[in-house]
């Protein structure tokens, strides 16, 4: 077998047992990446060389190029960065450093994580690794297109309304969003900062809690990060799901879902059943409302958060093309004009309007009252039920180009994986199947907040009584 | 038509924390460009805030000073606008909830107490600097300040004229002072003004049009360019005009107020929560725990210096309006019970050595013991009050102690008979026509006669002594 192909604690073992060496896992992800990168376009920049690791965890992982690496480029995915290089490490990356771990920046990503598909990067669509004239999912497509196409161990992602969890489903790929407060955001460029939160994208399920025991945890520079003892999460991966009560919100199974989906995630919830675990009907009634709240707080903190791409510090600056002296005001409009891309623009618009004098009551305040609603939801929900389980998407990968155009059709793409942002709950998608053309289908678990251990126990339950984990994509 | 002037201030004052508001970074002030900066006051992409708990304090202390209700919900928002001094392209500020609201300052003009009245005190982090360079044909930005904690304190109306606004102004500069929250000092920036000026028929309870001026520099601008303002909005009335709401900037050297934006051109500053900071409550304990802290504001301690020492309205205000000088005074009159004298002496040459060194009494190293000692040796009458002056200067300059320096520059008066005694006889040989004057009746002359003396003998004789012996010496003549 390749070493591309292997999982981090296969690759753990064969280091262990003396079998292979660090140097020689790197070169060949190293070589890997390269050789399908004109494939899958999963990086923006190929990494040069390997930085040497002495750690406990000496593997490559991708980093998600809107996580700041100290002087490394980091664009966002956007033109408006260009050149930007942090003179500082994020928090995880600290922690991926400390671990040992070879940290390949310049993962692709839709611009600023505004996307379900990559497309919206400056730098070229990612391609789906089991079918390249289709997308990865997004806003991490490169994360989880590199994961599957085995040009990194694994990678870190971000997630403000689903861009782990959809890219790991359209990828057949782990992805799990943790707890709001759960991981630090600092050193994450910022999209809608009450929703994102960084996770890993694995192979496996085990990848997922090896990677999670590295990067969570409080960090003081991190006010939304939260002060609390971080269990060891690969102690949670038991196969045992007996009397465990699994939920399944009716709001998630809608009209309109691809019926190969429909059957995987039923499949899916039969597998569980048969293991023991009790499954239950259960209500979230505001669901429905789910992408209107997130598309006006997301946009609302989104349009703020992008105000200092300015042209002042850093990144792009582009003066108007005329004789006369040039105004601030010039500045600003001709550099933001040419540095974001259609998608930013729109958001940005959007979040300007639901804040702007005489509109703010009716959008943003009602928003915050909502997602007040849908939290509450879960926290009923919860009352009935250990974990709840649901598609990760309502379709497998579709084609390149089959959304740009229309936007409302892309933003539907994370439906299901929205509320969990809402909420600041934790949720993991992982594979549960294929459809006819043989693209991965994904299945969504989501616990209560901080129960990260009940999500990875579901999962690693439902994984090592099934086959999905171990298919590998060509290329 | 008479009219009634009302003004409304809104002060900000940049709080002394060792460090920034979001940031370790130091709170410094004049050091070399950008060198107090990280990526969190720099706004780094993916850098965030973190809420200095020493601004949070300094913010309570103000707000309890201002006999304000306190907000016990922490909560900080977003305000959001474009300017390159500014760089995350929002200022983190207060917005719904202020951290203090609804208090009052006490202030003293004409010998009358008026209340002015807090609206709101709220938190706020400061801009960078903009440096225009002509030689560059550019602009460059000093984050140095960027992160710079400041509390901005909102008046109510309640300001009649520009005297009271700079009555206000000193009262609140005075009372942040002692709570030592902030060095309120203008020139360096670290308080800075805005007056909002309307008028009003007299009797009309309505408020006026206001306008809004900026670019204060100092109280004496403030007073200035109120006064020009409320004549300048009394011409338009009396000539049949409407006022216009507006912005207006003070240009100093002109002496005039003229227009930066208008109502219309107003921004949009789409407030909302700041998401990077979690809202919190303070208990009560917490706020008591900050209420205990607070010192005796000046206001008290000049009734308390009145009425405890005697002082009058004016020595007690002499001495409020320097916390350092009024904790002196008290301290030296725990040693020496001559309450009136240690005043004068305070008040009089004392302050007189800090203006001209342009130093703070605590720069002078005058202990309260130094100080006695020297009122005790010009009351007891080893050395003159005029030479008591220059034994005070010389105890500054040197660091010794008032005996040595009187000792060492042979400053003590001379007192015995025998030496005094020669000198008027050569005094009197001098001035025979004095003496005549004197007999024929002219009393007062005979402080010639001193003065001459005391001249001879370098201002060391003891005055009074010289004085008897020359009426005894003239009597016997």
């Amino acid at each position: 077998m390749n070493f591309f192909d292997q999982t981090a604690h296969e690759l753990l073992a064969l280091l262990k047992e003396g079998k292979t060496t660090s140097e020689a896992i790197a070169s060949s992800f190293m070589t890997r990446a390269k050789v399908v990168n004109a494939k899958t376009n999963a990086f923006i920049r190929l990494p040069e060389a390997a930085p040497d690791s002495c750690g406990v965890i000496p593997l490559p992982i991708g980093i998600k190029d809107n996580i700041c690496i100290k002087n490394a480029l980091t664009t966002c995915g956007s033109r408006i960065l260009v050149g930007f290089r942090p003179p500082y490490d994020a928090g995880v990356v600290e922690k991926v450093k400390d671990s040992g771990g070879i940290v390949l920046g310049g993962l692709n990503m839709d611009e600023f994580a505004f996307g379900s598909s990559t497309e919206t990067s400056a730098y070229g669509p990612v391609r789906n690794p089991w079918d390249q004239a289709h997308v990865p999912g997004g806003s991490s497509g490169g994360s989880a297109a590199s994961v599957a196409a085995g040009q990194v161990v694994w990678a870190l992602g971000s997630d403000t309304g689903g861009s782990v969890r959809q890219p790991a489903s359209f990828c057949g790929v782990v992805g799990l969003k943790p707890t709001y407060g759960r991981v630090s955001r600092y050193g994450l460029v910022a999209f809608g900062s009450s929703l994102d939160q960084i996770g890993p994208l694995t192979k496996d399920v085990t990848d997922c809690a090896m990677l999670l025991n590295i990067i969570a945890g409080f960090d003081r520079r991190d006010s939304t990060s939260v002060d609390r003892p971080v269990p060891d999460y690969t102690k949670a991966l038991v196969r045992d799901v007996k009397s465990l009560r699994i939920g399944v919100p009716r709001e998630y199974f809608i009209e309109g879902i691809q019926p190969a989906v429909l059957k995987a995630v039923r499949d899916a919830i039969d597998v569980l059943k048969n293991a023991g675990a009790v499954v239950k009907e259960i209500s979230l009634p505001h669901t429905q409302y789910a992408v209107a709240v997130y598309y006006i707080v997301a946009t609302a903190e989104a349009s703020s958060n992008l105000a200092r791409f300015d042209g002042v510090q850093y990144g792009l600056r582009v003066l108007p093309d005329k004789a006369r002296k040039t105004a601030l005001v010039d500045m600003y409009e001709t550099t933001r004009q040419k540095g974001f891309g259609d998608e930013a623009k729109r958001r940005i618009m959007l979040g300007t309007y639901v804040l702007s004098s005489g509109y703010y009551d009716a959008y943003y305040l009602r928003a915050q009252k909502v997602r007040t609603l849908i939290k509450q939801d879960f926290e009923k929900a919860f009352a009935q039920c250990d974990a709840i389980v649901c598609p990760t998407s309502p379709t497998t990968a579709f084609r390149i180009g089959e959304k740009i155009a229309d936007p409302l059709a892309m933003y539907l793409s994370d439906i299901f994986t929205i509320p969990a942002n809402l909420a600041g709950i934790p949720a993991v998608s992982l594979p549960c199947g294929f459809d006819a053309q043989k693209l991965p289908i994904g299945l969504q678990i989501m616990t209560k907040a901080f129960d990260e251990e009940t999500l990875l126990r579901v999962a690693f339950s439902y994984e090592q009584a099934t086959p999905w984990h171990l298919e590998r994509a060509k290329l | 038509m008479e009219f009634e002037t009302v003004i409304g201030l809104e002060v900000h004052l940049q709080l002394n924390t060792q460090t920034k508001i979001f940031c370790g970074c130091r709170n410094a002030f004049g050091n070399e460009p950008n060198t107090n900066v990280c990526p969190v006051c720099l706004g780094l992409p993916g850098s965030l805030p973190v809420l200095n708990r020493q601004v949070l304090l300094n913010g309570i202390k103000a707000g309890l000073a201002l006999n304000c209700e306190i907000n016990t919900f922490v909560k900080f928002d977003r305000k959001n606008y474009y300017y390159p001094d500014l760089p995350k392209g929002y200022q983190i500020s207060q917005y719904d909830f202020p951290i203090a609201k609804k208090g009052f300052l006490t202030v003293v003009s004409d010998g009358k107490e008026k209340r002015i009245g807090i609206t709101r005190a709220h938190l706020e982090e400061d801009a960078g600097k903009l440096i225009h360079d002509d030689s560059l044909n550019a602009s460059l930005v000093d984050y140095n300040r960027t992160g710079t904690p400041l509390i901005e304190i909102v008046s109510e109306p309640d300001m009649r004229s520009a005297q009271d606004a700079y009555d206000y102004l000193t009262a609140l500069k005075l009372t942040l002072q002692y709570l030592d929250v902030s060095d309120c000092d203008m020139e360096k920036g670290s308080l800075r003004c805005d007056a909002n000026v309307s008028i009003r028929p007299k009797g009309e309870t309505k408020l006026g049009t206001k306008t809004e001026l900026k670019n204060l520099n100092s109280f004496k601008a403030v007073k200035s360019a109120i006064e020009y303002e409320v004549e300048r909005q009394q011409r338009i009335v009396l000539s049949g005009g409407k006022i216009v709401q507006e912005t207006l900037l003070w240009d100093e050297n002109k002496g005039v107020t003229i227009t930066m934006r208008s109502k219309e051109e107003a921004h949009d500053y789409r407030y909302f929560p700041e998401p990077d900071l979690v809202p919190f409550t303070l208990t009560p304990a917490e706020i008591d725990a900050v209420r205990q802290e607070l010192p005796e504001l000046p206001y008290v301690k000049q009734k308390r210096l009145q009425a405890e020492y005697g002082l009058n309205e004016y020595d007690s205000f002499v001495l409020i309006n320097d916390r350092a000088m009024a904790d002196f005074f008290e301290a030296c009159t725990k040693l020496y019970p001559e309450f009136k004298k240690i005043c004068n002496w305070i008040t009089g040459p004392v302050m007189k050595e800090t203006n001209e060194r342009k130093m703070a009494l605590a720069e002078l190293h005058l202990s309260p013991e130094k100080m006695v000692a020297l009122i005790r040796s010009v009351e007891d009458g080893t050395i003159s009050n005029l030479v008591g002056k220059d034994v005070l200067t010389a105890v500054i300059d040197t660091g010794k102690d008032v005996a040595s320096v009187i000792r060492e520059k042979g400053l003590a008066q001379i007192s015995d008979d025998s030496a005094l005694e020669k000198i008027i006889e050569e005094v009197l040989k001098e001035n025979p026509q004095v003496i005549d004057q004197i007999k024929a009746g002219k009393g007062s002359a005979t402080g010639f006669l001193v003065g001459q003396a005391m001249k001879k003998m370098q201002g060391k004789a003891n005055p009074k002594k010289l004085n008897d012996l020359i009426q005894r010496r003239l009597q016997n003549a």
